[in-house]
């Protein structure tokens, strides 16, 4: 590990002054996947912000009656809270379906929509990766790709995001909460909040540099049936091969986003629409542009099939 | 990482162990500076540290450390805890697994200077070869082992997954999420996940840990 120097931030504002101060900075709150990446080399901040003593834990009604998450909420907490497993069901799944219980413990809500991807050839670094070292190109095209993107990918970069918690929020129309580094603070759609590849696949969310996530907000509950489908290659602490975020209202309509399948939660409204016709027209609208490599083919069957089995059982 | 091992090692060997990288980076001023202290020469060597104080197994402790030193690497090379054990490093494998205010951890996954304040209780904590804790004495009894690497991440995770079930946080694998959590084996197996056994010896430990639980596994 890249020897750093260490400040705890006494407020959000001032922890996103901090980072501008430190260009090399980052911020660490659970640290589960910063600090494995730090030992690797992977990340090397010269300095870190511990955001952890900021009072940013709490899950709060908001106004328009929904819910305000606090960027250090644990992963935990937020599968366990009462109004979240009552009222957003497919997040609390989402959540106990990803990492292990003592990660779950760890990591927070900012935390978790700013994973790096898990692509093997991201976390060898003695392979080329356009994502951790821009312009050094892209292993994991012709490479072993099983894991890797079907849609949304690019000439540079055919990694996925990681996060279950996510592919829930986007199926929510969650939005993330954010103060700069002079104190402005904003609001992002999680539709816009990931980004896809394209030429700069080391840019991966709308943050600006020092920039840092105070909230995640959730609309006021629309019910419907809520489900989270996981396909991983063993039955627990697995990341997805596939997964499927679904709200399925009783007259049939709903949202569904996939995880695994795309550099960020991947969803389209334009196949929402498509749900009263069932699972193979939403698959065909979802997947339309879709790449698989020779080795991933298999995710576009397995989403219809993951996605079919779903609607069956919101039918009940 | 160049930093010592163990800070009550006395200055001279101190000096010696750190002399390379110092001699590789320090400013002229640092190296003849008179007595200079951990955090000097460490600054000198590119790092930089920081005291933390926690509580562990309920004792009070004060380390001055590499800000790089992970929990894990604390408690083992500075306090002698070698009861917790570095399996993978990177949070893969549960060996690590300590218990901070009673919830389950990977003490490598965090940094020594992140737990100012914290209570920490490591497998040491829980109980002694003379008075052990029922889980250590379940697994014991139900052989729950056959190397004992894995064995102390387990016994710390399996005390908290009892807690956590208490507390009623959901699982996986709890088929309703807004009704009590069932105390069934496979509740039990998708809580223990995170702790690896290389050895195999799954099938008994999940009867220790469904007897402390009180149900037949």
């Amino acid at each position: 590990m890249k020897s750093f120097t260490y400040e705890r931030a006494q407020s959000p504002a001032a922890a996103a002054a901090a980072a501008a101060r430190h260009p090399d900075a980052k911020f660490i709150a659970g640290g589960t996947n910063l600090l494995d990446l730090m030992k690797l080399e992977i990340e090397t901040p010269a300095h870190l912000i511990d955001v952890n003593g900021l009072a940013l834990d709490k899950i709060e009604p908001t106004q328009e009656g929904g819910l305000r998450i606090g960027a250090l909420v644990r992963n935990t907490d937020l599968a366990a809270d009462a109004r979240v497993r009552r009222d957003y069901a497919v997040l609390s799944r989402a959540l106990l379906a990803g990492a292990s219980g003592q990660l779950r413990n760890k990591a927070t809500t900012a935390g978790n929509l700013l994973q790096r991807t898990r692509c093997p050839y991201f976390y060898d670094t003695n392979q080329p990766c356009n994502k951790r070292k821009p312009g050094s190109g892209c292993a994991a095209i012709g490479g072993f790709s099983r894991q890797h993107a079907i849609v949304g990918a690019s000439d540079a970069c055919i990694a996925t995001h990681p996060s279950d918690m996510a592919v829930a929020m986007r199926a929510l129309d969650a939005a993330v909460e954010t103060v700069r580094p002079n104190g402005a603070t904003r609001t992002i759609p999680i539709a816009e909040f990931h980004r896809l590849p394209g030429n700069t696949p080391h840019v991966e969310t709308a943050l600006s540099p020092g920039e840092l996530i105070t909230a995640v907000t959730l609309p006021k509950p629309t019910g419907g049936v809520q489900i989270y489908r996981k396909v991983r290659d063993r039955a627990s602490y697995a990341f997805a091969l596939v997964s499927v975020a679904a709200i399925v209202q009783r007259d049939g309509t709903g949202h569904v986003a996939l995880g695994g399948v795309a550099h960020k939660p991947w969803r389209l409204e334009s196949a929402d629409a498509q749900l009263p016709r069932g699972a193979k027209a939403v698959t065909a609208e979802l997947l339309s542009g879709a790449k698989p490599t020779r080795e991933n083919a298999f995710k576009l069957p397995l989403v219809e099939r993951t996605l079919g089995a779903v609607l069956t059982e919101a039918k009940g | 990482m160049t930093s010592p091992s163990d800070f009550e090692l006395s200055r001279r060997k101190l000096l010696a162990g750190t002399a390379a990288s110092v001699a590789l980076t320090a400013a002229p001023s640092i190296v003849n500076a008179q007595a200079p202290t951990i955090a000097e020469q460490n600054a000198a060597a590119g790092s930089a540290t920081l005291k933390v104080s926690f509580t562990v197994n309920g004792a009070a402790r004060d380390l001055t450390l590499d800000t790089r030193t992970t929990l894990l690497d604390a408690l083992r090379e500075h306090l002698h805890l070698t009861g917790t054990k570095k399996g993978c490093d990177h949070g893969q494998c549960g060996a690590c697994t300590v218990i901070i205010g009673g919830r389950r951890i990977n003490s490598c996954l965090t940094l020594a200077v992140m737990h100012e304040g914290d209570s920490i209780t490591t497998i040491e904590g829980l109980g002694t070869p003379e008075k052990m804790h029922p889980m250590q004495a379940a697994f014991v009894k139900h052989d729950g082992y056959q190397c004992g690497y894995c064995t102390p991440g387990q016994i710390c995770s399996a005390v908290a997954v009892l807690d956590e079930i208490k507390a009623g946080i959901p699982s996986h694998v709890s088929a309703d999420l807004n009704t009590p959590v069932q105390l069934t084996s496979a509740e039990l197996r998708e809580r223990m996940s995170g702790n690896i056994c290389r050895c195999g010896a799954y099938s008994n430990i999940a009867e220790a840990i469904s007897e402390v639980a009180g149900r037949p596994a």
